[in-house]
């Protein structure tokens, strides 16, 4: 179990003047469960826009699965199997839940989804998700934790072998955050390797089989969730001086 | 609507339009007909990209007026009996060139700037046909048709019934692209383009066909004119009006789904013919662009989302 | 060979003609360079202002620019009122990328047919005692028909930069493009200070429009041939930076009268366009723009 889906290396990346990552490093063994913590504006975002292609960094290079895609667009990488949720969800708001589905499954996972049976691949995640009474409804009226599930239910039906889940449960109740916890567990048990941006420490221990820390764009720590919440650098990024 | 019902109508609007050019002689009619038919594969086109993919085109004019110049060129290159339909696919490879082409300098950016860059187009085009004498300049040209006109009683009603088949036609191709993997695609684009790009859609390829086939179709709707009006100079081909009509007629019809446009289309085209006969062709171009404005600014999703909520309204 | 006279007449007539560009643009510097409002109907306003010129030159004789500095207070309001529809209708409910444009184009043509509707196609101007006269230095002549527009469009220009970058509320405008942080420490509703930047921007077109009729006679679609000029102007000068855009407007005024001196007049609405599309290929953020 250690072999590397993604390797990022080295990777760097200005705004102007403003140093975003520096020199980070970063990989993800095939089927682990990687925590991705730091104070705000320490680089998280931008890193998951570098692994996911909505930015391109300056320097370093990305490997997946063996693969070079340092240069590589967004979507040749969601084909790939790199597959993200968005922080503030971003649903297809003219189409209805189910067609949603349909997005990633006619075009991240097009070469590995069954053409004539794509409502019935989509029905089944949402099954999984827990959205399956929503199929029908209109993607805009979604609650809020609803619309999370939709983020997550849509990275999955791009059928990945990474996915990257971006504050997932911010702002949701405790009940919630446990649901969607299980969400990703049971994802993980079947082999998808996720990396998870959260702030709710209590969820990213839990969750997490290796923690890594960033502070102002640059790796400060590294390792097993009890190895982080020892770590006195982590608790000055944290807490300050 | 259901594969069966759509295509029974589309046959039906044909049959009823042959039936018109054997029962009808007034040549009004079809005249009137004609400027409603073009203003609806305009519609159908511009909704391509407009409202399909989320990117706004003021340039229909140009493109327009590119397909008709196209047909000049042509009749003046190979005698006026040069066969229309050759000259409707010229117009239509010209003018998906230019949307491709266009599309592939500005698509990348914001979409106001394609916005603007169609309007940027269209002047370039106008400037360059002010100055090309070989199609006439700015001083225009005259058209002679041909003596032909097939089994019709005359040029006109062939001419009517060639726009009824290009029109049928485009809204053929816009229903199968709406509903279509390509569709769901464009639509991913328009409501989210960062999430669709991620979903693993090639955003600005599809953004691109989009606009390839919004070009061609408008240039198909061009490439007759020449012959309609027998007389074209720059300043009636580029018209604004033909390009506030390309985006007033889908607003106003509902820009989603692919019925808008032709909705938009017949009912503000048949309005525009009834105002102009009845009152002022100015009231006529004024009666637009308000009901653009009002449209937009209180129903943004036309009439077709009108009648959506007023049918979701009535099934709770 | 180029005569010396016919290309230094071209250089001094493209920057009085640029000068006045920089008049008509300043105002879309704002609403597409700051506010992020794609106001297609600037140009349209710039051609209303002109009638406003005409209509009180030929009625009581005024001064056009007189009569263009009246007329501002006015347009500020119709531009306040426009923003509220446009407001209410686009931004709250985030549609303004497709349905703002149209909200525009569709303005803009209304603005066109109703003139045309009052006062017909044929072309109007405004008398005063300047226009006609003109002074010469050497072999360059200087009219004033184009001099006053130049005076008074930089002065214009200058005020309006004094103004964004000296005042409480100026600084809230630049703010509210570039730093909505600041804006909130410095307690200023965002919607309060877009209209009220969106209504100065329709004022400056009063004042614009004095200075295009007197230039030479203005009719109801003459305002299309600006859309393409302004927006070239502001996105080549790095959009919403003021001394960006007036460096663009002088640029494009010489390339365009260098374009009419030595191609012919016919070809002259191309250069903005042209210029524009190579800029939006080749570097959209401008010459000057931040990237």
């Amino acid at each position: 179990m250690t072999v590397p889906v993604l390797t990022a290396g080295g990777i760097t990346k200005r705004f102007g003047g403003f140093i975003a990552l520096q020199n980070v490093d970063l990989h993800v063994n095939a089927g682990e469960r990687l925590g991705l913590i730091g104070p705000n504006g320490s680089g998280k975002t931008t890193l998951i826009n570098c692994i996911s292609g909505a930015l391109f960094n300056d320097e370093g290079s990305i490997e997946f699965e063996g693969r070079n895609i340092t240069r590589m667009p967004a979507y040749q990488r969601a084909r790939l199997g790199v597959a993200r949720s968005f922080q503030i969800p971003k649903p297809f708001r003219s189409m209805s839940v189910l067609e949603n589905l349909r997005v990633p499954l006619e075009y991240a996972a097009w070469s590995r989804s069954e053409h004539r049976r794509i409502t019935d691949e989509a029905m089944d995640v949402l099954e999984q998700i827990g959205l399956k009474g929503r199929a029908h409804e209109n993607s805009a009226g979604l609650t809020q934790v609803d619309m999370r599930k939709l983020e997550l239910a849509r990275a999955l039906a791009a059928k990945p072998r990474l996915l990257v889940s971006d504050e997932a449960m911010a702002g949701l109740s405790s009940a919630e955050v446990d649901e969607i916890l299980e969400i990703l567990l049971a994802l993980n048990r079947r082999g998808v390797a996720v990396i998870m941006i959260e702030h709710i420490m209590r969820a990213v221990m839990r969750f997490s089989e290796r923690v890594v820390v960033l502070d102002a764009g640059q790796k400060i720590a590294e390792g097993t969730p009890e190895e982080i919440v020892r770590n006195p650098l982590v608790e000055r990024a944290y807490l300050g001086e | 609507m259901k594969g069966r019902a759509f295509w029974l109508s589309m046959v039906a609007a044909l049959v009823a339009g042959l039936l018109l050019t054997h029962f009808i002689d007034n040549d009004y009619y079809f005249n009137a007909l004609y400027v409603i038919l073009q203003g609806t594969v305009m519609a159908v086109a511009w909704n391509i990209l407009g409202g399909f993919t989320g990117y706004v085109n003021f340039g229909s004019a140009g493109f327009f007026a590119v397909g008709a110049y196209t047909s000049i060129a042509l009749g003046k290159a190979f005698g006026q009996d040069f066969p229309l339909p050759i000259m409707i696919m010229a117009a239509a490879l010209v003018c998906g060139l230019i949307g491709l082409g266009l599309g592939y300098l500005t698509l990348r950016l914001k979409g106001v700037y394609f916005s603007i860059a169609t309007l940027a187009m269209a002047i370039v085009f106008e400037t360059l046909m002010n100055n090309w004498a070989y199609v006439g300049g700015a001083r225009g040209a005259y058209i002679l048709t041909p003596d032909s006109h097939l089994w019709f009683n005359s040029y006109i009603e062939m001419l009517f019934v060639l726009m009824l088949l290009l029109t049928l036609g485009s809204i053929a191709i816009s229903r199968a692209l709406n509903a279509s993997r390509l569709g769901r695609g464009l639509a991913a684009i328009r409501d989210d383009e960062v999430a669709a790009e991620c979903a693993g859609v090639p955003t600005l390829k599809l953004k691109l066909i989009s606009a390839t086939i919004m070009g061609a179709m408008m240039g198909v709707a061009g490439a007759p004119y020449p012959y309609f009006v027998t007389f074209v100079d720059p300043a009636s081909a580029f018209s604004l009006f033909v390009a506030v009509n390309a985006i007033a007629m889908p607003m106003i019809g509902g820009t989603a789904h692919w019925i808008g446009p032709v909705i938009g289309a017949l009912l503000v085209g048949t309005a525009q013919q009834v105002i102009t006969v009845t009152v002022s062709s100015e009231l006529n171009v004024l009666f637009v662009g308000i009901m653009l404005v009002v449209f937009i600014s209180m129903a943004p999703q036309g009439i077709v989302g009108l009648v959506q909520k007023f049918r979701a309204r009535r099934a709770r | 060979m180029l005569s010396v006279d016919l290309f230094a007449n071209a250089i001094v007539a493209g920057l009085l003609l640029g000068g006045f560009y920089a008049a008509v643009s300043i105002g879309l510097a704002i609403t597409f360079g700051q506010l992020d409002i794609v106001n297609i109907a600037h140009p349209a306003f710039v051609v209303a202002g002109s009638y406003a010129a005409y209509i009180l030159n030929s009625e009581f004789g005024l001064d056009p620019v007189l009569i263009g500095l009246l007329m501002a207070p006015l347009f500020f309001f119709v531009g306040i009122a426009i923003y509220r529809v446009y407001y209410a209708a686009f931004e709250r409910t985030g549609q303004e990328s497709l349905s703002g444009l149209a909200f525009f184009f569709g303005l803009m043509f209304i603005i066109e047919v109703l003139l045309i509707m009052a006062y017909g196609v044929d072309y109007r101007l405004v008398s005063a005692p300047y226009i006609g006269q003109s002074i010469d230095i050497g072999f360059v002549g200087l009219p004033y028909r184009m001099l006053v527009p130049f005076g008074v469009a930089a002065a214009l220009t200058a005020g309006i930069y004094l103004y964004l970058s000296r005042t409480f509320m100026g600084r809230a405008i630049l703010a509210v493009a570039q730093d909505r942080l600041a804006l909130q420490l410095m307690g200023a509703d965002p919607v309060k200070i877009k209209q009220f930047a969106f209504g100065l921007a329709i004022a400056t077109t009063a004042i614009a429009g004095s200075l295009l009729i007197i230039i030479g006679p203005v009719e109801p679609s003459l305002g299309r041939q600006y859309i393409g000029r302004a927006f070239a102007i502001v996105v080549l000068g790095g959009m919403g930076s003021i001394p960006g855009m007036a460096i663009a407007a002088l640029l494009i005024g010489v390339v365009e009268t260098m374009v009419a001196t030595f191609m012919g007049p016919s070809w002259s609405p191309a250069v903005s366009f042209g210029v524009l599309l190579l800029t939006l290929a080749l570097r959209p953020s401008g010459l000057f723009g931040r990237k």
